[in-house]
């Protein structure tokens, strides 16, 4: 309990003397209860009149009565507004354009509303050049609704009022006696703020203002900035690439503020016969490399030096890489391609060195590349590790009077953190603006706790020279202020940020309400630029190519321990919001854990190490711990996980978990791996020990390869292979055996089902293209949104009995084509082949990524085993689940090809249980109300969000017109900037999904067994031609 | 076998006692339709200054109404009597252009123009000097006293046919007790007859009870046992169908809010108040701002001698305007001062149509697209003094609507590629729900 408020029931608890109070404590009652009176003495027994039968009888009519009157349904009420806001219909949903901008994800969405409650976030189509949304955006209305957050302002743990908090502030501010004042903030890219921040330090004395990313860009901000003049980060497109050559960069994660993953997918699906060629040299399996054409497994020291030998062959030189041979090898090969590329091909790297990053940004300059663009930069990281370390300093020293942290937690993220709680200690005005409680919060004595950006005002400078504008899309939940309005009430300006803003916006040539109504304003910029906020000229000064070249070629691998590489998961991020069950819960794509963060190992390393991931008798992953150290620090108790594709010596580490303060308790999971993020430098060299114990992960997928049956399940090919050879040899038809012949699996003859006449009406197809697909969940986590998916938690993830409706497979093979996979396993003998392809390649091996939902059988075998008929078939194709007809027999999971189907084993709305947001009123606020709410008993699956084209049809009908193409969607599909998934009416002529029907590169997942599916798949074409 | 015809005759003298009976119940408790009150009304309205009371109700109606009242304060003054207030001269000048009036710097005109919180009034040059002094004799007529006896009279007369019933069912019943005494007398004197003539009585004898024989038919009992368990599991089951069912459901409300006076006599279209209907899931409890659109203006019900009267005689004009006075609390009005306080306060209205939350209704998808009319499930509301659930809700209830119901495709171009197909395969012009696919669970669990 935070709160320390005295609770009472009567006063005369208030009486400190009083006796009764006293007894009280002790006792139930304050006076002995006359039992004997009535029930000790013998004769009052005997005159009562009420005999034990009758008192039975009672007992019996009053239970009778009661379950009589319990069939009565419960009185419902219904409350209407007194004065109805004009645009809010009850029933309705509405859509807001908005910005989301916590420091580490930014983000033009649209926020889709139901009376007045934010329930879901959807892609700003508008904003689309603004990047791609990731799973963490789509997630974020959940973190909204955390029962966590702060409701109001504290002074020294107790609740106060605004005027009180801004009263005692005013005057501390004004006298520090000579001492700093030092704003710890996010980046947020946002002019309005800066602006706000420098009339602030005018009208304080000695105001410092220190920008912090907890996941840093350090090196690529200084490199950018010495070579651009510009503290940015330069942006890239990559949809028309024809070379990506990346050396440590995980373009489809969180390198450089992400969201590349749509031009990134845009340049990968063949067209007219071209795609891109992606080579990723890395030390950890990241989606980028999983996604790669080729794919080279090289520590951090290495990649230094293979970033130093493409700068001098693109050059045009020569160079010894000092490698082994076959990195040697890949690397020039690389490097050759992309000098070919010339302008179309881009050079990547991830490498934290400024030096790397200049390198990198200098061949690109070199390939006069067109895909990356230094002219309009991302602004999305701004932080300065170097006046970090400063302040710490400062605050140690005790120069600084007042520390002001907003939307950063660095009592839990900084590497030094001990040092900063430390220096904390030495400061007299604390004051937190973040909305929690956080670590650093617990430390603060002031909280003037700020609203969550679906609540607040504000406009954000994504990219250099397009604005985009935060609106609230409801009222703030609590008594919170956001952190620009505090500072305007502090600077005694007496209009509110919104306010602020509008002024600040006069001058623009865009329309104010057409801004928000997009969301984003792009070309201008009308806030009046902020005057130079102490601008860091980096220390380093300015970094020449050749010096840069030289450091990086010698760059040696410590001798001994192994090369860590640190990294942001897919689902938590920097920890932000790790209090998000959605996210926690989201299965890592490569790992395809969750709950947890985990060393990852290559397996030789494990098997040095002694380290194993065993699998239990009921299927669970269990694996073993290490102690990680680094400079006499150690992390204790690091779960390993044994993951395939990892560089020998290296391994990796996520960061954002392990966070405790405002976390709720199923949620601490994870090591936080902040300590080791020395220097903020990503890669560190680090001791491993073997320490006991077994850990247990929540994996969801154990199968790591596809045992041989590529064919069926997922379908790979190589460009030339798909440029040159006819669709037969790499799309086949399957065959099966009729009149002892065979026949095409879609022949006629081949079907034992009567099919349902789906001409007529709309007809439902979705297509997942594999290239275009990157794994990045953003789907995954649409689907939990829209369809009111429960939250399970690890331990029943781990007994499989997550309820995702739509999850994405991760396989991995080992040969360069499936063909030679086939190949060995119809060489061996019978019995040897199975344990043979079931062998998993643990060096490099390839990487598939495949969605799966329900694919809407047209011959269901799961209709047909439903004993009561809960499943029906609709005439659009969907395979309808009856949630109140289902009485849990589960035949119909165990009879589905695919294991789409999810059974509710509990309940997990309301259930002290399942404490996640569906235990609580705030977090069910996030329930989508056209969907049902499943119960304990009920299978559930993917219904192809039919609310969601029953709606589009509907207002169709309402307005008298034709549905258009484009206008049927799924959550999926619309979360989907990649591309990958694409839905619509097959019965429409010429709609994009006929298109994709007749595609060529069309297959069904396991199209033998003759269920006919409405999901079809795209074959994934890999680019394997070398220079 | 001649006791057969005693009682073959005693049969038919009890059924023609009876038709004759009730033949004449029939024209004995028949309603007297009283041909009386309308004559009260007219002479309510005398003629007063030259003005004709009557024609300038219908301009005052039409004119003045929705801003005056004639005895009580609305948007402006209450004008019974104004004619003692003002001159008439004043009056016409006023009337026509009260902007030029006060313009003009008329002391009275300013007061009146500032009293009112500077609401201007409408003109009506329109008016001649003829009509405004009708509507003057109109303002003129006293408030006219409550006609209780008229009202009272009416009661009695509702209550008729409920008597009518019980004494038919008392008479019958009389009847039936005299039938058996005379059965049993006639029983009696022919068995004293027959002793008396010598006639040898059939001497019962002694059998087995009935109840033995058929406990010891074992295929009877067995019969008998299936027949009380089918009966007993019909009754069951007709009794657990109805559980949850709510048709008829009429909870008090915390405002008496009549339909029957909003739907019916005054013909408000459902769709006014209830206009999320049209484009949204739900039909939406209209929000009290809805309701002051008109109630700013209408303070109290029309009094029983009006003609818009709906006042009954379960429901007083003191009761219904009680119920107006809640919702200005809701809202926070001050007719006095014809202003908003800011203190609302939401009304708990009790919901009455419950759908259980795994079942998708949109209200759009019937009202506008099909055209449905609103009664068609929520019956009779026009005449509904409460609110009551008229349809069972039950999904056997949808599912044959759906079966039945033509959907209303002409003239909507979504339909037209779906209705060529369709009637082609079904071979109909008309379209079913059903056709259509709404029979699909589908389409409404989700």
């Amino acid at each position: 309990m935070s709160s320390n408020k005295k609770y009472w029931k009567s006063v005369e608890e208030l009486n400190e003397n009083s006796s009764i109070v006293e007894a009280l404590k002790q006792n139930e009652f304050a006076q002995e209860i006359p039992m004997d009176e009535f029930l000790g003495d013998k004769d009052s027994l005997d005159a009562s009149s009420t005999t034990r039968r009758d008192f039975l009888k009672y007992v019996g009519f009053s239970t009778a009565a009661a379950t009589l009157a319990a069939c009565e349904g419960p009185v419902n009420k219904s409350i209407p507004y007194v004065v109805a806001p004009e645009r809010i219909t009850a029933g309705k949903a509405d859509y807001y354009a908005t910005t989301m901008a916590d420091g580490f994800d930014f983000a033009s969405v649209l926020v889709k509303t139901r009376e007045g409650r934010p329930i879901k976030i959807e892609n700003n189509k508008l904003a689309a050049s603004l990047g791609g949304n990731n799973a963490r955006v789509h997630a974020s209305v959940l973190s909204m609704y955390d029962t966590k957050r702060l409701q109001g302002p504290k002074i020294d743990g107790a609740d106060v009022s605004w005027s009180e908090l801004d009263g005692q502030l005013g005057d501390k501010l004004k006298n520090l006696g000579g001492k700093s004042i030092v704003l710890l903030t996010q980046t947020f890219a946002s002019p309005s703020t800066s602006k706000l921040i420098s009339e602030f330090s005018a009208a304080y004395p000695n105001v410092k203002h220190v920008t912090y990313d907890a996941i840093g860009e350090q090196a690529a901000l200084d490199a950018f900035e010495s070579k651009y003049g510009e503290r940015a980060l330069a942006d890239y497109d990559f949809s028309e690439a024809e070379v990506i050559i990346s050396v440590g960069a995980d373009i489809l994660g969180d390198w450089q503020g992400g969201g590349f993953g749509p031009t990134y997918a845009k340049s990968r699906v063949p067209k007219n016969g071209k795609m891109s060629r992606h080579v990723q040299f890395e030390a950890n399996m990241t989606l980028s490399g999983a996604n790669a054409d080729k794919r080279v497994p090289m520590t951090p020291a290495q990649q230094k030096k293979a970033v130093a030998a493409i700068q001098s062959i693109v050059s045009g030189g020569s160079a010894n890489t000092g490698l082994p041979a076959e990195l040697d090898e890949a690397v020039k090969s690389a490097a050759a391609q992309l000098r070919k590329a010339g302008s179309k091909g881009v050079f990547v790297t991830g490498v934290q060195d400024a030096n790397a990053q200049m390198v990198a940004l200098s061949i690109n300059e070199t390939l006069g590349s067109r895909i990356i663009d230094v002219q309009a930069p991302k602004m999305t990281r701004q932080g300065n590790a170097e006046e970090v370390q400063q302040l710490i300093a400062d605050m140690n020293s005790g120069a600084v009077g007042a520390l002001l942290v907003a939307g950063v937690n660095p009592a839990y993220s900084l590497p030094n953190a001990d040092e900063f709680v430390a220096g904390l200690e030495n400061v007299d005005v604390k004051v937190s603006f973040n909305m929690k409680e956080d670590e650093t919060g617990l430390l603060c004595n002031y909280l003037a706790p700020a609203p969550h950006y679906l609540e607040s005002w504000g406009d954000v400078e994504i990219k250099k020279g397009q604005i985009c504008l935060t609106q609230p899309t409801i009222r703030p939940l609590f008594n919170t202020r956001q952190f620009q309005d505090s500072l305007l009430a502090w600077t005694g300006q007496g209009v509110t940020y919104y306010e602020y803003l509008k002024n600040n916006w006069s001058n623009a040539s865009t329309s104010w309400n057409q801004a928000l109504h997009d969301g984003f304003v792009a070309g201008s910029i009308p806030a009046a630029e902020e005057t130079t906020e102490m601008s860091s000229a980096t220390s380093n000064g300015a970094i020449t190519l050749s010096s840069a070249v030289a450091a990086l070629a010698q760059e040696e691998a410590s001798t001994s321990g192994y090369e860590l590489t640190l990294y942001s998961s897919t689902g938590i991020g920097n920890g932000e919001q790790a209090n998000n069950p959605w996210l926690q819960e989201f299965p890592d794509p490569i790992t395809r854990t969750s709950w947890d963060n985990y060393l990852t190992m290559s397996k030789a390393d494990a098997d040095k190490l002694g380290i194993e991931n065993e699998i239990t008798s009921k299927g669970a992953l269990n694996g073993n711990y290490v102690n990680i150290t680094l400079d006499g620090k150690t992390i204790e108790n690091v779960p390993v996980y044994v993951q395939p594709g990892q560089a020998p010596g290296s391994v990796g580490l996520a960061l954002g978990y392990g966070k405790k303060a405002a976390v709720q308790e199923e949620m601490q999971v994870g090591v936080n791996a902040y300590p080791l993020y020395k220097d903020f430098s990503a890669t560190q060299s680090v001791q491993i020990e073997k320490v006991g114990g077994v850990h247990e992960f929540a994996c969801v997928q154990m199968q790591n390869t596809m045992a041989g049956r590529a064919d069926d399940i997922i379908r790979e090919t190589t460009l030339e292979i798909f440029n040159t050879k006819d669709v037969h040899a790499w799309n086949p038809v399957g065959e099966v055996d009729y009149n002892h012949s065979e026949i095409s699996v879609r022949d006629k003859n081949a079907d034992i089902w009567e099919s349902f006449d789906d001409t007529m009406g709309p007809h439902f197809n979705l297509s997942i293209d594999l290239n275009a697909c990157t794994g990045c969940g953003a789907c995954v986590i649409a689907c939990h949104s829209e369809n009111n998916v429960p939250v399970v938690g690890k331990q029943e993830v781990r007994n499989f009995r997550d309820m995702h409706w739509l999850r994405i497979d991760r396989y991995y093979s080992s040969a360069d084509t499936f063909e030679e996979e086939t190949k060995t396993l119809e060489e061996l003998p019978a019995f040897d082949s199975y344990s043979v392809v079931e062998k998993q390649s643990y060096d490099n091996p390839e990487v598939a990524f495949q969605p799966v939902m329900c694919q809407h059988c047209n011959h269901a075998p799961c209709e047909t085993v439903c004993p009561v008929a809960a499943i029906g078939h609709g005439r659009q194709g969907q395979n309808q689940m009856t949630y109140n007809r289902c009485v849990g027999t589960r035949y119909c999971a165990n009879n589905c090809p695919y294991k789409v189907r999810r059974f509710n084993w509990f309940l997990y709305a309301e259930n002290d249980e399942f404490d996640y947001n569906m235990n609580n009123d705030l977090g069910r606020m996030v329930l989508n109300p056209d969907v049902t709410v499943r119960s304990r008993g009920v299978m559930e699956k993917c219904s192809f969000c039919i609310q969601m084209t029953q709606k589009t049809i509907l207002d169709a009908k309402r307005e008298g017109r034709a549905v258009e193409d484009g206008e049927f969607a799924t959550a999926c599909s619309n979360a989907c900037d990649n591309g990958a998934i694409k839905f619509g009416d097959v019965n429409m002529p010429d709609s994009e999904i006929v298109e994709l029907k007749n595609d060529k590169r069309k297959y069904y997942l396991l199209e033998d067994i003759g269920v006919k599916p409405n999901v079809f798949y795209q074959v994934k074409v890999k680019n394997t031609a070398e220079a | 076998m001649k006791q057969g015809n005693y009682l073959n005759s005693a049969s038919r003298f009890s059924i023609i006692t009876l038709a004759l009976l009730l033949s004449f119940s029939s024209f004995v408790f028949a309603q007297d339709a009283e041909p009386a009150e309308g004559a009260a009304q007219s002479e309510t309205t005398p003629a007063v200054q030259g003005g004709d009371a009557a024609a300038g109700k219908a301009l005052f109606n039409a004119n003045c109404a929705a801003c005056h009242k004639l005895y009580s304060r609305a948007t402006g003054p209450a004008l019974y009597n104004v004619t003692e207030r003002r001159d008439r001269e004043w009056l016409y000048q006023w009337i026509k252009n009260n902007r030029a009036l006060i313009d003009s710097g008329d002391p009275e005109a300013i007061a009146i123009y500032e009293e009112y919180n500077q609401t201007a009034m409408n003109l009506f040059p329109q008016l001649s000097n003829a009509d405004i002094d009708d509507i003057l004799a109109y303002t003129d007529t006293p408030k006219p006293e409550p006609k209780a006896p008229a009202a009272a009279a009416g009661a009695a007369g509702q209550g008729g046919g409920g008597v009518s019933s019980t004494v038919i069912l008392a008479i019958l019943a009389v009847v039936l007790v005299m039938l058996v005494a005379v059965l049993f007398l006639v029983n009696n004197t022919l068995r004293k007859f027959a002793v008396a003539q010598g006639v040898a009585l059939p001497v019962k004898e002694a059998r087995k009870p009935i109840w033995k024989s058929f406990v010891e038919n074992q295929f009877l009992v067995l019969v008998s046992v299936i027949v009380l368990l089918l009966g007993g599991a019909y009754f069951a089951y007709g009794w657990m169908m109805q559980v949850g069912v709510d048709q008829g459901y009429q909870p008090i409300q915390p405002i008496h809010y009549s339909h029957r006076i909003h739907a019916g006599d005054n013909q408000i279209e459902c769709k006014y108040c209830h206009s999320s209907a049209r484009t949204s899931k739900t039909s939406g409890i209209p929000s009290l701002n809805v309701c002051m659109n008109c109630h700013k203006s209408i303070s109290e019900v029309a009094d029983e001698t009006s003609e818009f009267s709906s006042v009954t005689e379960d429901y007083s004009k003191e009761f219904y305007d009680k119920e107006i006075q809640k919702l200005y609390k809701a809202t926070g009005w001050d007719p006095a001062t014809q202003s908003y306080t800011g203190e609302t306060q939401a009304v708990e209205w009790v919901r009455i149509h419950n759908l259980p939350d795994f079942a998708y209704f949109n209200h759009s998808q019937h009202v506008s697209v099909a055209g449905v009319q609103c009664q068609t499930c929520h019956g009779p509301v026009e005449e509904m003094e409460i609110m009551y659930q008229n349809a069972p809700l039950t999904m056997g209830w949808c599912i044959n609507c759906h079966r039945e119901t033509n959907v209303k495709m002409d003239g909507n171009p979504y339909y037209e590629k779906i209705h060529e197909e369709l009637s082609k395969k079904y071979g109909v012009e008309q379209l079913t729900a059903a056709q259509m696919g709404g029979l699909e669970c589908g389409k409404c669990h989700y």
